[in-house]
């Protein structure tokens, strides 16, 4: 087991930069989701990590050393894929033990190791079976037991559940987390999902076009976004952003004359700001406390809530209610948020008011 | 077709059925033919039925080979056409399969030149550069030997097009993760790449097998000893003038014994054949 450094990484396709220079360190055996949308960069972190990509200039280091010029084999890193990437022709028992077989262990060590990797995963009765003949959550099982037999020092997982269906993605989450409470192997895990990084993560690292805009757990991320992107990434329905303009100490004018308090931060009067506030915190208030009204657009019913979506000119906003309201399209809805809820957001950089 | 109805599947078989007749009534009658005797064969119209001399007919080409035009043993000429076939199928195999893995997974200059180079020489056969290559056979004192008969036509563009189109299929993330595991690239070509590439090298065997048993032109001119004779090229050497002349049963059994291996390869790795075309073990 070992931590992960990142120092500086940047990534260049010929003249092409894509990773824009990504600090961070991930402490030993901890869990680390690298989320962020499609594009960001993450894959490419991940194999840089993996030795799959030249690392431009910056360093990777895993325990103390720095592996940019090593071999991928030689960096003691073990990798599951997306498409699983299990060797078509091998039988389940084959595909675990030949990353061992090429190491030179012997025949028994080698048995013990896939042995014990089956049973944590539940595999025994499939070790005879070729790929083909398996499910895609069993594949993904045998994913990565060909990675815990060789009881790496870091796991790489890049989107390892995206080919499965919602449920068995739900099932598969909480089996790597099982499997990684069993290990405490140092982990790095890519998605896109923002329901799985939340869920998985000990801490995150929110990407967002080569750049990584906000490192933490998940409940920091969720209550202290450092950025507006990564406030309107983490979190679903994503958070409502709307323009405003300071409007003397604690205040935000809307564009609409609404005002809107706000706890943290200080913003000149007149200055341009962005007001974001998440929907579960908007409330349904009467129209003298609301600062914002609008006309009911349309009702989504989840079941356990309901997300109500409210329009005024230009301005929408989605509010996020416990199931029993009974509204219509049509009516018009008055909202207002807590000020401690209140997060304000510079237009151009996106960064944090406080 | 999951239609039902009678007269077009009537229509369809007799189809097929004519078809069938056509390809194979010239085979039936090169087969009564290398049954009968010489004199029973210019008869007109020929016997249709077997005649009783297939054993004689058979050995004596296979011993002693017919008595006018050439006169080497059949049997010899089998054994040449085996090593011919055999060698240049293998050969084109493993140089083309070497050849596509370092095109499609290594990265070297000019390999996009190299590629197209191998591909160019598609369009330029045997046929076309045929008096250059005799030439360099000639100089290089090939003529004659098993290496004049094959090296010349061992290379193969279309192999290194199948293969690397083949390999292009393979998913990426499995050699990645074949590097990961530790394998280096021949460990990975070993472990992985070939077996995956049973089928389409089953496939490959049997075209370039019949291919190479087929050849006539190019052994035609580099061989000249009857003890170098590939079995088509000792067809061609026992007719020698008219009608009569030639000992036709004897011909017709060379014929037959021609066909043979070509068939035995295509029956046995049939299997594999229809694998290696229409699927991918993925
Ligand atoms: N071989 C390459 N050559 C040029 N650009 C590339 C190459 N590979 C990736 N890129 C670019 O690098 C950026 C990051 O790609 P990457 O695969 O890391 O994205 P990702 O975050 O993993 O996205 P996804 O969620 O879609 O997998 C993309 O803009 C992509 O176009
Ligand atoms: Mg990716």
């Amino acid at each position: 087991m070992a931590k992960v450094t990142f120092r500086n990484v940047r990534k260049s396709y010929g003249s092409l930069e894509v990773i824009h220079g990504v600090d961070a360190e991930v402490a030993d055996g901890e869990f680390i989701v690298i989320v962020g949308p499609s594009g960001c960069g993450k894959s490419t972190l991940l194999r840089m990590v993996a030795g799959l990509e030249v690392i431009t200039s910056g360093e990777i280091a895993i325990g103390d050393t720095v592996v940019n010029r090593l071999e991928p084999k030689d960096r003691d890193i073990a990798m599951v894929f997306q498409n699983y990437a299990l060797y078509p022709h091998m039988s389940v028992y084959d595909n675990m033990a030949y990353g061992l077989r090429i190491r030179g262990k012997s025949k028994s060590e080698i048995d013990a190791a896939v042995q014990r990797a089956a049973g944590i995963l539940e595999l025994a009765p499939l070790l005879a079976r070729k790929p083909r003949e398996l499910s895609g959550g069993q594949r993904q099982r045998v994913a990565m037991g060909r990675a815990i037999v060789r009881e790496p020092k870091v796991f790489l997982f890049d989107e390892p559940l995206s080919n499965l269906d919602a449920k068995l993605r739900v099932q598969m989450r909480f089996e790597i987390q099982k499997l990684h409470r069993k290990l405490g192997t140092t982990s790095l895990y890519v998605t896109h999902d923002q329901v799985e990084a939340m869920t998985l993560a000990h801490r995150m690292i929110v990407m967002n076009a080569g750049r990584a805009e906000q490192v933490g757990s998940p409940m920091e991320v969720y209550e202290n976004p450092a950025t507006r992107f990564v406030a309107g990434f983490i979190g679903s329905p994503s958070m409502n952003f709307l323009a405003g303009k300071g409007a003397g100490a604690g205040k935000v004018a809307l564009g609409h004359g609404g005002i809107v308090r706000f706890a943290e931060g200080q913003v000149e009067t007149g200055r341009e700001v962005v007001v974001g506030i998440r929907p579960e915190h908007l409330e349904v208030v009467d129209p003298a406390n609301a600062f914002f009204a609008g006309t009911v657009e349309l009702i989504e019913q989840l079941g356990a809530d309901t997300l109500i979506h409210v329009a005024h000119g230009a301005d929408a906003a989605v509010v996020r209610r416990p199931h029993g309201d009974s509204l219509e399209t049509g009516a018009e809805l008055h909202v207002a948020a807590d000020p401690s809820r209140v997060y304000l957001f510079d237009p151009q950089s996106g960064a944090r008011i406080r | 077709m999951v239609e039902n109805r009678p007269w077009v599947t009537f229509l369809s078989h007799a189809v097929l059925i004519a078809g069938v007749v056509v390809v194979a009534f010239p085979l039936y009658v090169t087969f009564v033919a290398s049954t009968l005797t010489l004199d029973q064969i210019v008869q007109v119209p020929m016997p249709l039925l077997p005649g009783d001399h297939l054993i004689e007919n058979y050995s004596q080409v296979l011993t002693a080979g017919s008595t006018k035009g050439s006169s080497a043993a059949v049997s010899t000429m089998l054994m040449n056409s085996l090593i011919m076939a055999l060698t240049i199928a293998i050969g084109k195999i493993a140089i083309s399969v070497i050849a596509s893995f370092a095109i499609v997974y290594f990265r070297f200059p000019l390999r996009h030149f190299f590629f197209w180079m191998i591909f160019v020489t598609l369009m330029l056969p045997v046929e076309v550069r045929i008096i250059p290559t005799f030439k360099v056979a000639s100089d290089l004192g090939l003529l004659d030997t098993y290496a004049g008969l094959t090296l010349p036509l061992i290379a193969s563009a279309t192999a290194t097009f199948l293969f690397r189109q083949f390999f292009l299929t393979i998913p990426e993330e499995l050699a990645e993760a074949a590097r990961i595991d530790g394998a280096g690239p021949i460990r990975f070509f070993l472990d992985v790449v070939l077996p995956l590439s049973k089928t389409i090298i089953a496939a490959l065997f049997v075209i370039q097998f019949i291919y190479g048993w087929n050849q006539y032109l190019w052994p035609l001119l580099v061989t000249s000893q009857e003890s170098m004779y590939t079995t088509v090229i000792g067809i061609r050497r026992m007719i020698v003038g008219g009608d009569a002349a030639n000992e036709w049963q004897l011909i017709m059994a060379t014929a037959m014994l021609a066909l043979l291996p070509p068939a035995v390869v295509v029956i046995t790795m049939q299997r594999w054949f229809v694998k290696g075309l229409v699927e991918t073990e993925k």
